[in-house]
């Protein structure tokens, strides 16, 4: 995984909550067999549909942080939300709740879920609108979101900071566990399924 | 360990299935969690047998592997898939399947089917496992008194690797429902009202557990419908602790086990249920004796209301959040509130899903339909969840009620709930739908979802607008009443 030490960029602000991730992106672009490109999906429905969605507006294309509503990213397990905004270039997303599966596909990919209350999401939907241009900055060290002089603390648990800060493999970290795991195996009673 | 509990602190059906799954704990980390079962479909699993070849790694466990194809697959062939992107995906999972040494039904398998109908079916869905596949509506197969969750790709390819899942200990919630369902209400109607009763994000961070005497009166097919929900109102996973109805479902099915390890395993199955004194973090209630049928208006699977209401206003709701989205919600949906639900006409009725797609549904709805015709111009489809299903209704005779009540009988697969095969809504239609989901554009893009119960389809389908089947009672020319009220204002 890349690592995620401290980002700055500009944010895209989307006022809605219960963005589930069949609006992130549309179930028919699950049908790809690759781990890229999924930009395109990107909440391909209300870009088509909606001229002054946000992804359409000039300054979009460069945004790196997604500033939206509580329960962000509910519904459907599909990684390939994760995908999709990170493939435009999202490195963060902002919000006072996430879709459990949603948060921990988000952290496995390297982007930055920032929960943040209620009151703090407005602040900031309200700065960024009287300037779209501000620069926004998420410290994984010291889990903080600033714009100007403005700061908020995110919560983050140190097992997840630690993985973003090395950019380390979940899965080498719990081969280390290799032989408790053959342990657990060995013990496992006789009557429980298999596929054979 | 599993099969010996400790007894001497209480504990939630959640916390002992979990802590007998421990493979290593460490303070200030996710516990390494166990997998008995993982099951795979087509969608979710590319990315990781890719990252597997990568990585030069295996599959640990094959025989704790099991595979199918759902999502994309047609269902009205088994043989041919059209679109060209569907069957290379369909492909790629049979030949990983084949690389990595894992059984998959595939399609015109008699065992084919959605992937949580597939596992109970199978007897592989037992109680105390823990389960996890690439889908979020595993959860499913917490009705066993399983801990089953969906997770992303990136966790397939962990367990598919190491049979394991780093995961953080959840809260815990008790779901008390108190007294009992009236007639004609469903397993459906309750969860869909406890939703809307909660909201979307009302199990966050838990693993709720759903009690009471309402809860052990229904089937296994009812308690599947019900923890199927569990994410829609976002707990990790939904759990019903495993009694007589449950063991009866598994036994004799073809993983269950038999002679001397069916007796080991229901001596610990027996064990699976909270504790007294056991405490959970959070605990809510609803009243099973004051839900009625129950549809969704909105775009999310919170905003419902009893059949017999009209469709909100915003300003009804308390938080702006709620407001907001419920004026989205109403735009989207082309809908006026204030409307009653029996005046809003719906263009296509779908009956199946992992949801709602077994065959006590779809005798449920057989029941309702039986003798009428489905209305002109509406459009029925019945999925069922499995090949197995569609076989087992064939040889009651329920496709003949279906197809003689001019519905659709079709093959297996997750169809129009997603819409990812060729099964999909068309821009502005309305539909009354089993599944799980009314997201925008969920069943094709532009289209409308109503949640139902299988009984409220079959009944709106014969009427054709949103009714309960006791409106087809009252009626002795039912496939002839009039339409909908002059005053709607839809179409």
């Amino acid at each position: 995984m890349q690592k995620f030490i401290v980002h700055t960029g500009t944010a895209a602000v989307l006022r809605a909550s219960n963005v589930d991730t069949d609006q992130i992106i549309p179930a028919v672009y699950l049908k790809r067999i690759t781990k890229t490109g999924f930009e395109d999906g990107l909440f391909r429905a209300w870009r088509d549909n909606d001229p002054d969605f946000v992804l359409n507006q000039p300054g979009a294309a460069a945004a790196s942080i997604l500033v939206t509503g509580p329960e962000f990213g509910t519904g459907s397990s599909r990684e390939h939300a994760v995908w999709a905004l990170r493939d435009w270039g999202f490195r963060a997303v902002v919000a006072p709740s996430f879709g459990d599966i949603f948060r921990g596909n988000a952290l496995k990919e390297g982007l930055l879920p920032v929960e943040l209350p209620g009151s703090a999401v407005e602040e900031l939907w309200n700065t960024l609108a009287a300037n779209p241009d501000a620069a926004v900055t998420v410290d994984v060290t010291v889990r903080t979101l600033s714009v100007g002089d403005r700061q908020w603390t995110f919560p983050l648990a140190d097992f997840a900071q630690t993985r973003l800060l090395e950019g380390l493999d979940d899965i080498d970290v719990t081969l280390r566990a290799e032989d408790q795991i053959s342990a657990y195996e060995a013990a496992r009673p006789q009557f429980l399924p298999v596929l054979v | 360990m599993l099969g010996a509990p400790s007894r001497e602190t209480p504990k939630t059906l959640a916390e002992k299935v979990w802590d007998a799954h421990v493979v290593r704990s460490a303070a200030g980390e996710p516990d390494l969690l166990y997998v008995d079962l993982h099951l795979v479909h087509e969608v979710t699993s590319p990315q990781a047998f890719d990252g597997l070849r990568a990585a030069g790694r295996k599959v640990r466990r094959p025989d704790l592997t099991v595979a199918t194809e759902d999502h994309n697959t047609p269902t009205d062939s088994l043989v041919q898939i059209l679109d060209p992107i569907s069957r290379t995906q369909i492909e790629t999972l049979r030949k990983n399947c084949d690389e990595f040494g894992i059984q998959l039904h595939s399609l015109g398998d008699a065992q084919q089917g959605i992937v949580h109908v597939l596992g109970p079916q199978l007897g592989l869905t037992q109680p105390g496992l823990t389960i996890v596949c690439g889908d979020s509506h595993t959860s499913t197969h917490g009705a066993f008194g399983a801990l089953a969750f969906g997770i992303g790709t990136s966790e397939v390819e962990h367990v598919l690797a190491t049979q394991t899942l780093p995961q953080a200990r959840p809260k815990t919630m008790a779901v008390n429902v108190i007294g009992e369902l009236r007639p004609g209400v469903t397993a459906k109607d309750l969860i869909l009202a406890l939703i809307a009763q909660v909201g979307t994000g009302g199990g966050r961070g838990h693993v709720v557990e759903y009690r009471g005497a309402a809860v052990r009166g229904l089937s296994m097919e009812g308690r599947m419908t019900i923890a199927n929900m569990s994410i829609e109102w976002g707990a990790k996973a939904g759990m019903i602790a495993p009694d007589e109805t449950t063991f009866d479902y598994i036994k004799g099915r073809v993983h269950a086990p038999a002679g001397a390890e069916w007796d080991a395993a229901l001596a610990y199955w027996k064990t699976l249920r909270t504790d007294e004194g056991a405490t959970f973090d959070t605990e809510v209630t609803i009243d099973a004796s004051a839900v009625s049928p129950f549809v969704t208006w909105g775009t999310n699977p919170g905003q419902g209301v009893a059949l017999d209401a009209e469709i909100p206003a915003p300003a009804d709701f308390a938080s702006a959040d709620a407001r907001a989205a419920a004026e989205k919600a109403l735009v989207y949906m082309d809908l006026r509130p204030g409307t009653r639900l029996r005046d809003i006409p719906v263009d296509v009725v779908f009956l199946g899903s992992c949801t709602n797609g077994r065959l006590e549904d779809l005798r449920a709805a057989a029941a309702v339909i039986k003798g009428h015709k489905v209305k002109d111009g509406v459009r029925m489809l019945v999925v069922p969840g499995s090949a197995a299903v569609r076989a087992e209704a064939e040889a009651e005779g329920l496709h003949e009620v279906f197809t003689a009540a001019g519905a659709e009988w079709r093959f297996a697969g997750c169809s129009m709930c997603l819409g990812m095969n060729p099964d999909t809504l068309a821009p502005g239609q309305r539909s009354a739908s089993t599944s799980n989901r009314n997201f925008e554009g969920r069943q094709g893009r532009g289209g409308r979802t109503h949640l139902v119960s299988p009984q409220v389809a079959a009944a709106t389908a014969v009427v054709g607008h949103f009714a309960a089947p006791a409106d087809l009672l009252s009626s002795a020319a039912p496939a002839d009443l009039p339409a909908a009220a002059p005053s709607d204002p839809q179409n």
